[in-house]
């Protein structure tokens, strides 16, 4: 059996699964009053701004191009730290300039995909992921609609996050070759380009 | 093969939404617990972490965690069923403890083998209270086979999770199992926000 007929049976059943989570009736094991949605529309939470997306799947280009162990470190960091801005979003501490952080957080990485920045110690990515984490994860706890079904949001919202950041492992497979380390890097100009906007869009408002 | 799949996308698309404390499933109290627990994600999920971390550490970690998370679960459960506590809401003690869980998945925290056990057992019991607080009106003798029926799907639960982990030989499996440790910690982290919003 070749690896790709191999692969066909997990991605369907992989598909199969999400399918279930995202359109089966929600299970309602202790019912609140008010919840509106629950796992399906915090796991589409992250996809619904081109910001968020670019960042997330930035964090896991850049940790491509790192290599081990910055592959599974950075998005062991950015959920944690995401979940950290959320909990301040949430009781409502505030943190200035969010919407200019989450442009920046863009920009920033960006660049660093472009560039293909690969720092002495893997603490500056890890310091760095972990700002911008902050600043989507408290743009996403402010933004949480009231009546939501705190932990099944919680849970489709943290799934579609790292889901994003496989997103961006997985690009960064091409990085084992010439012309998709330049894809890559033309990918994080793409970045910057857009998280460049959103600073401006950010400027501006 | 195809056939079971479809048998099992066709049943779970026919089932209404699962409501764990409105019915019952005309199988009697042991398979009730079971249902209300397979039906609590908090509950779910932290066992799961535990087990989780539990195979990370070993496993002579992993067999301790087998018995401490029942035992642990079900004398949670039976003060919880005893005491004179008003039924609260336990969605900060369960963010708490899946916040915990999942830091020291994410970390690998090289605890030994009885603060694991400990750890493990201080989780079940804090979850195990709160099942047995919304299990009283039950009354005892059927509450008691409804922790039962819990106490049976932890132990199976943490057995299928933690001899998973423990088989990974492969780093790179092992780091996914942490990955899984940030999300749990994660979700602890936003559902205790959402806690402390709502009790505002």
């Amino acid at each position: 059996m070749n690896p790709s007929s191999r692969l066909r049976p997990l991605v369907a059943r992989a598909g199969l699964l999400v399918w279930c989570l995202t359109a089966l009736p929600r299970a309602q094991a202790h019912i609140e009053h008010g919840e509106a949605g629950g796992f399906a529309s915090g796991f589409k939470h992250p996809w619904s701004g081109l910001d968020h997306i670019t960042a997330m799947v930035a964090v896991g280009l850049w940790g491509a191009q790192l290599g081990l162990p910055a592959i599974w470190l950075l998005p062991v960091v950015f959920p944690l730290v995401m979940a950290m801005g959320g909990f301040m979003g949430l009781v409502g501490i505030p943190l200035p300039g969010v919407e200019i952080g989450i442009g920046l957080s863009a920009l920033a990485l960006g660049v660093m995909v472009a560039a293909e920045v690969k720092p002495k110690h893997l603490v500056w990515p890890a310091i760095l992921v972990g700002i911008f984490g902050l600043y989507h994860g408290h743009a996403h706890g402010t933004e949480l609609p009231p009546g939501e079904s705190g932990l099944l949001y919680s849970i489709g919202f943290v799934i579609a996050t790292g889901t994003l950041h496989a997103c961006g492992i997985a690009i960064g497979f091409i990085h084992r070759w010439k012309a998709g380390q330049i894809a890559m890097r033309a990918l994080g100009g793409v970045i910057a380009l857009v998280g460049a906007y959103f600073v401006w869009e950010a400027g501006r408002g | 093969m195809k056939r079971r799949w479809l048998l099992i996308i066709g049943a779970l698309g026919l089932c209404p939404a699962a409501q764990a404390h409105l019915v019952t499933t005309g199988l009697g109290p042991v398979y009730d617990g079971v249902g209300h627990f397979f039906l609590s994600p908090e509950d779910v999920l932290l066992a799961v972490g535990v087990a989780l971390f539990a195979g990370l550490r070993g496993p002579s970690a992993g067999r301790s965690v087998l018995v401490a998370l029942p035992l642990g679960w079900l004398a949670g459960g039976l003060a919880g069923l005893f005491s004179d506590w008003a039924a609260v809401d336990g969605q900060v003690p369960s963010a708490v403890s899946l916040f915990v869980a999942g830091v020291l998945i994410a970390a690998d925290a090289a605890l030994p083998r009885w603060a694991v056990t400990i750890v493990a057992g201080l989780l079940a019991a804090a979850h195990g209270f709160y099942n047995g607080l919304a299990m009283r009106e039950a009354g005892p003798v059927v509450a008691w086979l409804q922790l039962a029926g819990i106490a049976a799907a932890l132990f199976i639960l943490a057995a299928l999770f933690s001899a998973l982990v423990v088989a990974l030989r492969r780093p790179a499996a092992r780091i996914v199992v942490r990955v899984a440790g940030s999300w749990t910690a994660a979700i602890g982290l936003l559902l205790l926000g959402w806690a402390i919003r709502l009790r505002r």
